[in-house]
C-alpha cells in the first residue's frame, strides 16, 4: 500500500500541472480518479503521438460487396393499348412495370420496363399557365390535333383524353358525346390511348363505362376508379378487357382496400395504381414516400400494392414558384418546366412508371433522364472531370 | 437495418443524477428522448463536464453513433453539420441533417469579385412555410493552380464571411498551403485521392480537418482509400464516389444508393461517412457558345437526384432563384418529419381590424395552404376573416378529389366558430380550387358562396374589386 503523498507524486511525474489541476479537488476517491483520467489520459496520448504518424507503405486494400436485397414479387407488367394483330387499332403498345428491384437500383437490376410518359390532352379549353398555354394554343378547342401535337411533336409514348367537359358544371356533356372525341383521337394518333374522366361523382361512372365499350379491344386505361366511384368502372373494365387507373390521396390502406375492391372483378393484369400527386413544396414528400413505400411493399410480396404506379405530374403547376410572374424568380419559362421536371424526377426515383404531363421541355426531360439511367455506363475514372480548376464562364 | 439503441440500453450509461440540465424531467426522460433521436447526447452536459463520467460517455457515444458518422465543418454558428444519418427511408424516421448546399468561389477572382459573389450566396433566401430558405456554405476551388493564391484567397473569404468553407484541390501543394492559413477554421478539405492519400491525409490528420477522399468510378478504391485514410490517423471523412450528369446519372445514383444501403441495411462501417456530390461537375460538360441555361438546367437535375438519393452535402455553381428555388424546395420536403401532419389548427382566423361587413373567405388546414393564403392577406393589408376548414392537413385541390373538403364539412366549421355573428352578411368566399363544391356548398350551409381566385395571391386584386359583395 503506497501512501498517499508517494500517489501524488507519481502521478505529477506523470501528468505534470495537469494532475495537480484535478488533485486540488481533495475529495476524489482514488480510482475515481483513475477511472475519469484514464480517458483524458488516452486522449493526450492520443494527441501527443499525432505528429509521429505511422504513415502506410501502400494502399490498404478493402473491397466493397454491393448490398443486393431479397425482393421475393416481381411488380405486375401491364401493357397498355393493342395493336391490330392483338385486336385494337393501335400502331404499338406500351409495357410498364415487371421491376424486381427498388427503383434504380442498377446494381441489383436495371428497371424491367423504363417508365414512359403520357402527355394530357383535354376535350375542351382549360385554364392553365400561361407557359403551358403557349405551346397548346392552336390546339385547344381540337383533342385531334392537340394528341397529334404531343405525340409527333413533344414525344409522348401515350395520350390521355380528360374527358373535362362531361362535368356538370363544366359543360355536362353525354357519354355519347365523349365517345365520339375518343373516335377522333383513336383515328389521329397510333399511341396507345388513356382516358380521363371529369372526377364528377355523378358522371365518372357512365363516362368512363361508355369509353370502355367503345375503346373495346385497345387495352387502354381508364382513370380513374376511387373508393367513391369505383363499381361500375371495374364492370366496364371487366367485360371490355381494359386497365383501370385506382386512384386514391395519399393513403396507403386506402389504395390496399380500393384495390381489394376492384380484385372482385378484375384481376391485378388489369390495375396501375396512383396515390395523387402533389407539387414540389406543396406537398411532394407525400406522395414520394408513399409511392417508395408502395414500390417497396410489392417488392416484399404484398398482393395489394405490386402494380406499377402512375403520377399526375402536371399538378406541379399547382405550385405558384412554377408560374407566377414575378422578376425576382427568374424567367418563369424556365422556373416552370423545371418545377414539373423536379417533379418527376423525384418520383421517377420513388418508382414511378407512368408520367402524365404537359410542358414539352419537361416531357423531353424525363424522356431523356430515363435515357441516361437505365442502365450503368462504362466510365473509367480519368473520364470524371476535375471540376476543382474548371473556368466557367463569368455571370454564368 | 442497424439496431437503434432503445432507452434501456442508453439508461446506464447516463449519470442518473436527475439534474434537469438537459431540460429533461429526469435521466430515464432523457434517455427515452436520446432513442427518439428527439435530443441530442450533447444536451447532457455533465456527460462532457466532469471527468467521472468519461467512460460512460465513451461507451454512450459507440452506442448511439449513427451509421452513418456526422462531420461538422467550420466552426461557431454556422458550422454545417452533416451526414448523421439513422435510416435508409424517410418513412423510418425523419431524416437528420439536410443536404448542405456549398456555392463555389473560384480563387481567380479579384477582391470586388470575390465580395460580390459571397456577398450573393450569403444572401440568397426565400420565405417558406414561415421560415427563410438559405445556402449553407463556400466552396473555395483552386482554379490558380497556384498553392499562394489560393492560400491568400482562402484567407480573404475567411475574413468575409464566417460560413463554412470547403478547400478544393487535387493539388496536396494548395490544399496545404490554404490549410495552413485558415486551420482554425475547420474547413473541410477536397481531396485525398489514389495518389495523394499520403500527403493530404497526413495534412488532414496533423491539422484535425474533415476530409473528403474522392474515388471516382470505383467503390473498391473509395473503400481501400477510406481504410488507408484511416490507418493514417483521419477521423472525419466525406465520400466522393464521382458525379457524371447526363447519361452517366445512373451510375451516379447507383454508386450513392450503394454507399448509403450498405452502411444502413447491411452494417458497413468502413465507409459509414457523409456522402459529397458535385452537380458543379457538369460545367466540364459546357460549351462556348452556348447558353449557360442549358447547363444550369443539368446541374438542377444532377442536384435533384443527389439530393433524393443520400447526398450529404453538394458543390454547386448556379444561384438563380429558378435553379435554387427547387433545389431548396426539394430539400425541405424530403427533411421534413414524415410522421407529423403538415397541418394547422382550424378556426376562425381575423386579419386586420375586422367588423360585421368583413369578407369571409375560407380555405384548408394544410399548413402551405395556410400559410400561403395568410401571407397573401396580410400582404393585401386587408381586414378580412379566414375560415380554416378541417381537411386533415390537405391542400383544396387534394382534398376535393378526396372527399375531405365536402359542403357538409364546410358547413359544420360556418357553424361551429360562429361566423353568422361576427358578420351581417352571408356570403362566403371560397378558393377557385373548391369551385366544384360550391354549389352544393350554398344548398347545405344556406350562404351565398362567391368562388374567388383559384391562386391565392389573386385575393388582393379579387376583394380590391368588390365583386364578392354583388348579389
Amino acid at each position: 500500500m503506497t501512501t498517499d503523498k508517494e500517489r501524488t507524486t507519481s502521478l505529477d511525474d506523470l501528468f505534470g500541472d495537469f494532475a495537480e489541476l484535478v488533485l486540488e479537488n481533495v475529495t476524489i476517491e482514488l480510482d475515481e480518479l483513475k477511472l475519469g483520467l484514464r480517458p483524458m489520459v488516452q486522449q493526450m496520448a492520443k494527441a501527443a503521438v499525432r505528429p509521429a504518424l505511422e504513415m502506410p507503405k501502400s494502399l490498404i486494400p478493402a473491397s466493397f460487396k454491393p448490398p443486393l436485397g431479397e425482393y421475393p414479387q416481381a411488380i405486375q407488367e401491364i401493357t397498355l393499348g393493342a395493336t391490330k394483330g392483338q385486336g385494337g387499332t393501335r400502331g404499338n403498345t406500351v409495357t410498364i412495370g415487371g421491376h424486381t428491384a427498388p427503383a434504380w437500383d442498377l446494381f441489383q437490376s436495371p428497371p424491367k420496363r423504363p417508365p414512359i410518359i403520357a402527355a394530357d390532352v383535354f376535350d375542351m379549353p382549360i385554364s392553365l399557365a400561361k407557359m403551358v398555354k403557349m405551346h397548346y394554343k392552336e390546339v385547344l378547342d381540337d383533342p385531334a390535333e392537340w394528341a397529334k401535337l404531343v405525340v409527333d411533336k413533344y414525344g409522348a409514348d401515350a395520350v390521355t383524353l380528360h374527358l373535362i367537359s362531361t362535368d356538370r358544371q363544366l359543360g355536362d356533356t353525354s357519354p355519347n358525346d365523349a365517345a365520339k372525341v375518343i373516335e377522333e383521337v383513336l383515328q389521329a394518333v397510333k399511341v396507345p390511348i388513356l382516358i380521363g374522366s371529369a372526377g364528377d361523382p355523378e358522371k365518372d361512372g357512365p363516362v368512363l363505362a361508355k369509353a370502355a365499350e367503345v375503346c373495346e379491344g385497345e387495352r387502354t386505361l381508364l382513370c380513374s376508379a376511387t373508393v367513391d366511384v369505383y363499381e361500375e368502372i371495374a364492370i366496364a373494365a371487366k367485360k371490355h378487357d381494359q386497365i383501370v387507373l385506382s386512384w386514391t390521396s395519399i393513403d396507403i390502406n386506402d389504395q390496399k382496400e380500393l384495390n381489394r375492391r376492384l380484385f372482385e372483378w378484375i384481376t391485378p393484369e388489369q390495375i396501375v395504381i396512383d396515390p395523387t400527386t402533389a407539387a414540389l413544396g406543396y406537398g411532394l414528400e407525400y406522395a414520394f414516400t408513399i409511392m417508395q413505400r408502395m414500390r417497396l411493399a410489392g417488392l416484399l410480396g404484398d398482393k395489394e400494392l405490386c402494380f406499377p404506379i402512375s403520377s399526375g405530374t402536371t399538378n406541379a403547376w399547382a405550385a405558384r414558384e412554377a408560374w407566377m410572374k414575378n422578376p425576382e424568380l427568374g424567367p418563369r419559362e424556365l422556373r416552370g418546366p423545371i418545377w414539373e421536371s423536379v417533379t418527376a424526377l423525384a418520383l421517377l426515383l420513388a418508382g414511378n412508371d407512368l408520367f402524365m404531363m404537359m410542358h414539352p421541355a419537361a416531357i423531353k426531360t424525363v424522356h431523356d433522364l430515363v435515357d441516361w439511367m437505365k442502365e450503368k455506363q462504362k466510365i473509367k475514372p480519368d473520364e470524371y472531370p476535375d471540376w476543382t480548376t474548371l473556368t466557367i464562364p463569368e455571370g454564368a | 437495418m442497424a439496431k437503434l439503441p432503445g432507452p434501456l440500453e442508453i439508461y446506464p450509461l447516463l449519470p442518473g443524477t436527475n439534474c434537469k440540465d438537459c431540460g429533461e424531467a429526469n435521466c430515464m426522460a432523457f434517455a427515452t428522448k436520446m432513442a427518439e433521436h428527439t435530443v441530442k447526447l450533447k444536451a447532457c452536459t455533465p456527460l462532457f463536464d466532469e471527468a467521472k463520467y468519461a467512460k460512460k460517455l465513451e461507451k454512450l457515444e459507440e452506442l448511439v453513433r449513427p451509421p452513418v458518422r456526422e462531420v461538422v465543418i467550420g466552426v461557431g454558428e454556422r458550422a454545417a453539420s452533416i451526414g448523421g444519418k439513422l435510416v435508409l427511408y424517410r418513412h423510418d424516421l425523419r431524416w437528420s441533417n439536410p443536404t448542405a448546399f456549398f456555392l463555389d468561389v473560384p480563387d481567380t477572382l479579384d477582391a470586388d469579385g470575390m465580395a460580390a459573389r459571397v456577398k450573393s450566396i450569403e444572401e440568397w433566401t426565400y420565405v417558406y412555410i414561415g421560415t427563410n430558405l438559405r445556402l449553407d456554405g463556400i466552396a473555395l476551388r483552386g482554379v490558380s493552380q497556384d498553392p499562394k493564391t489560393f492560400a491568400t484567397a482562402a484567407k480573404k473569404l475567411a475574413e468575409l464571411i464566417d460560413w463554412p468553407i470547403m478547400l478544393c484541390s487535387l493539388d496536396p501543394k494548395m490544399l496545404a498551403a490554404a490549410a495552413k492559413s485558415i486551420a482554425d477554421k475547420r474547413p473541410l478539405l477536397y481531396a485525398a485521392t489514389l495518389e495523394t492519400w499520403a500527403e493530404v491525409g497526413e495534412l488532414a490528420a496533423k491539422h484535425d480537418l474533415p476530409l473528403v477522399a474522392y474515388a471516382p468510378g470505383s467503390l473498391d478504391n473509395l473503400s481501400s482509400l477510406v481504410s488507408t485514410l484511416r490507418a493514417i490517423g483521419v477521423e472525419e471523412i466525406v465520400l466522393d464516389p464521382g458525379t457524371a450528369s447526363r447519361t452517366g446519372l445512373g451510375n451516379t445514383v447507383d454508386d450513392l444508393t450503394q454507399l448509403r444501403r450498405s452502411s444502413i441495411i447491411e452494417d458497413n462501417e468502413l465507409i459509414g461517412y457523409p456522402i459529397l456530390g458535385t452537380p458543379i461537375a457538369v460545367w466540364a460538360d459546357h460549351k462556348k457558345d452556348e447558353a449557360p441555361e442549358l447547363t444550369k438546367w443539368d446541374e438542377v437535375l444532377t442536384a435533384s437526384a443527389q439530393i433524393v438519393r443520400y447526398a450529404d452535402i453538394l458543390v454547386l455553381h448556379s444561384i438563380d432563384m429558378w435553379t435554387n428555388l427547387p433545389l431548396t424546395f426539394l430539400r425541405s420536403n424530403l427533411y421534413t418529419d414524415p410522421v407529423k401532419p403538415v397541418a394547422v389548427e382550424p378556426g376562425l382566423m381575423e386579419f386586420g381590424d375586422v367588423g360585421p361587413d368583413s369578407p369571409v373567405m375560407y380555405t384548408t388546414n394544410f399548413a402551405l395552404t395556410y400559410f400561403t393564403v395568410e401571407s397573401d392577406i396580410k400582404q393585401a393589408g386587408v381586414n378580412a376573416y379566414l375560415l380554416v376548414v378541417d381537411t386533415e392537413g390537405m391542400s383544396v385541390q387534394s382534398a376535393v378529389a378526396g372527399r375531405k373538403l365536402t359542403a357538409e364539412r364546410v358547413a359544420e366549421t360556418l357553424e361551429e366558430y360562429k361566423v353568422a355573428d361576427k358578420v351581417k352578411h352571408k356570403i362566403l368566399i371560397s378558393p377557385g380550387m373548391a369551385a366544384r363544391i360550391s354549389g352544393e356548398t350554398e344548398e347545405v350551409s344556406g350562404w351565398t358562396l362567391k368562388v374567388g381566385p383559384r391562386d391565392s395571391s389573386g385575393i388582393p386584386k379579387y376583394l380590391q374589386e368588390g365583386r364578392w359583395k354583388e348579389e
